[in-house]
């Protein structure tokens, strides 16, 4: 329903979309992202249910931001995505809503995606001087060579590092 | 984060800098607030958190499915049972099942039971930080047999781990329905106790009314889902809203209050516990013999019997545990209403053996974030109100 709506309202912005579940997803450029918001937000959008990413490291855009936005009156979800790569940023929604605040300093934080705009973008749940993202793939699972003292081996995989 | 050693300019005038935490008797859990006082008015105040970050989401990634449950225990540990209902629930949403009846009506009775000893822990803690010991000893007595029932269903009082995908990992066991039946008449007259002490008082609605105000607006803003929530008047419940596990075969009634303040949660999470009691009741009304795990090999491990005596079942076994479950490819976010607020678990799958992506939407990151917006201009008294009030627990905001 909504989704039909914006693309009434912003035409061309959707550039894919899919239905899994239930749960109905579109992908925006991030160019597009505030315009999208203000038009979820009047559409009564206006729960914004959480901030994420997800790091696919073989793909140009290595990362999507995902969203998930709860409309309270109609009870409908809707996931948008927003493909960034490395480097690039997406803007802040804290000037909409207030809980992005957090939410984005997260992301920030375990991807190292920054937001335009954020009036306080710090680390959340890591130490200020923490070396890396946490949540990138590249990330080793033992938090690699600077969290081993001289002479240990990683604890996990006999010594090997990056995860499985 | 600044530095909290005075500078110079924080010298000038009163400026006082308070730290609270991270270990401090009222902050439950680690996380630590850096208050700037002038005089007993807060004027500014800063949370850090990341105390008891652990990691979860990305352990998430190299685990299985399955071994994930045990992890979800230790997000909200004050009702872990209901992480796992929670996890489990998304979990099957991926895969497109659907349990069994009597896993169900099992899984909403231990929810129930675990928001009951959640809103317990949430009261009487915050009645103990303001100053009220009597009504806490009221309640625990209460969460002691909550334990002991999660103790007989699960073998443990408070990491559970109680649910697998595809249903529970063994039915209740006998002696559990009389001692629930008992509970429910006990704990009846202990939350009366409770508000004997606590609804009428005076020192109580001092301390409580008029702290931690927020609007309905401001509380949707800033993403509140839970008591916290329908304290400011939203009426949203996902156990009405967007049913799951058959909530809406259940009778029972949304609290909601006005003003949004302590006083307000406080009755809101009172209530709740009545209406769980409720859908207890219900739930043992019609509890009916059944399986309790989903009839799949391809999900549902085969008993132990079977495996030593059939070929099939060896090889499923060894299937299961070694190369995990076939997992569709995809992407599921699904939310249940635990005691704190929306939980919801986002999920992206490769259809690999571990989840690609696992988040969790932790109901009291967002409640939190606003922690600076409501003390701002209050006493430092109230701030330790409102923290209990809000309910943080450090497990599920640091994952």
């Amino acid at each position: 329903m909504i989704i039909e709506h914006i693309d009434a309202q912003l035409p061309g912005t959707i550039t894919d979309r899919h239905d899994f579940r239930g749960d109905q997803t579109i992908v925006i450029p991030r160019e597009s992202l505030l315009a999208l918001v203000a038009l979820l937000h009047r559409e009564g959008f206006q729960f914004l249910v959480d901030i994420t990413a997800v790091d696919w490291p073989e793909r140009e855009q290595r990362f999507d931001v995902v969203y998930h936005w709860l409309n309270l009156a109609s009870q409908e979800r809707l996931r948008v995505k927003v493909p960034v790569s490395d480097g690039q940023s997406v803007p802040s929604l804290t000037g909409t809503f207030k809980t992005a605040n957090w939410f984005e300093r997260e992301v920030f934080d375990l991807f190292g995606i920054r937001f335009d705009g954020h009036p306080d973008l710090r680390r959340l749940l890591t130490w200020d001087d923490f070396p890396g993202h946490a949540l990138r793939k590249d990330f080793p699972l033992d938090g690699g060579d600077v969290f081993c003292m001289e002479g240990c081996t990683a604890p996990f995989n006999n010594g090997e590092r990056g995860g499985e | 984060m600044d530095s909290i050693a005075l500078s110079r300019q924080q010298l000038d005038g009163d400026r006082m800098i308070v730290n609270m935490g991270p270990s401090h008797p009222t902050t439950h859990g680690t996380l630590r607030i850096v208050l700037e006082l002038q005089g007993e008015t807060i004027t500014k105040a800063t949370p850090e958190m990341g105390y008891l970050h652990r990691g979860v989401e990305k352990l998430g990634e190299n685990l299985s499915y399955q071994q994930f449950i045990p992890l979800t225990d230790r997000l909200n540990y004050c009702s872990s049972i209901m992480n796992n209902v929670g996890y489990t629930t998304a979990v099957e949403k991926l895969l497109g099942i659907e349990i069994p009846k009597r896993a169900q009506q099992i899984r909403v009775l231990v929810s129930e039971l675990a928001r009951i000893a959640d809103h317990l822990v949430c009261v009487g803690v915050n009645a103990v930080d303001i100053g009220a010991f009597t009504a806490f000893l009221y309640l625990f007595r209460q969460r002691e047999t909550i334990y002991d029932l999660f103790e007989m269903a699960a073998g443990q009082r408070l990491h559970t781990s109680f649910t697998r995908i595809g249903g529970l990992f063994r039915d209740i066991p006998e002696g559990f329905v009389p001692l629930t039946e008992r509970f429910l008449v006990e704990c009846e007259a202990s939350l009366k106790e409770m508000e004997n002490l606590l609804s009428h008082n005076p020192i109580w609605h001092d301390r409580t009314k008029g702290i931690g105000v927020i609007s309905a607006e401001d509380a949707v803003n800033w993403g509140y889902s839970g008591p916290c929530l329908r304290a400011a008047g939203v009426p949203q419940d996902l156990r009405k809203a967007q049913p799951y596990l058959g909530y809406e075969t259940y009778d029972f009634d949304i609290p909601i209050g006005t003003t949004g303040d302590v006083f307000d949660r406080y009755l809101v999470r009172t209530e709740e516990m009545r209406q769980s009691l409720r859908i207890i009741r219900q739930v043992l009304d019609r509890l009916e013999p059944g399986p309790v795990m989903v009839d799949d090999p391809k999900i549902a491990l085969p008993s132990k019997e079977k495996v030593y005596t059939r070929m099939e079942s060896l090889i499923h076994h060894f299937k299961l545990i070694m190369h995990g479950m076939e997992m569709p490819v995809g992407e599921v976010y699904s939310a249940t209403e635990a005691a704190n607020g929306e939980l919801g678990f986002y999920i992206v799958s490769d259809g690999g053996k571990n989840p690609y992506r696992i988040r969790v939407r932790p109901p009291c990151l967002p409640i939190f974030s606003s922690f600076e917006d409501q003390v701002k201009g209050g006493l430092i008294a109230d701030a330790v109100a409102v923290l209990g009030a809000m309910n943080i627990i450090a497990g599920e905001l640091d994952r």
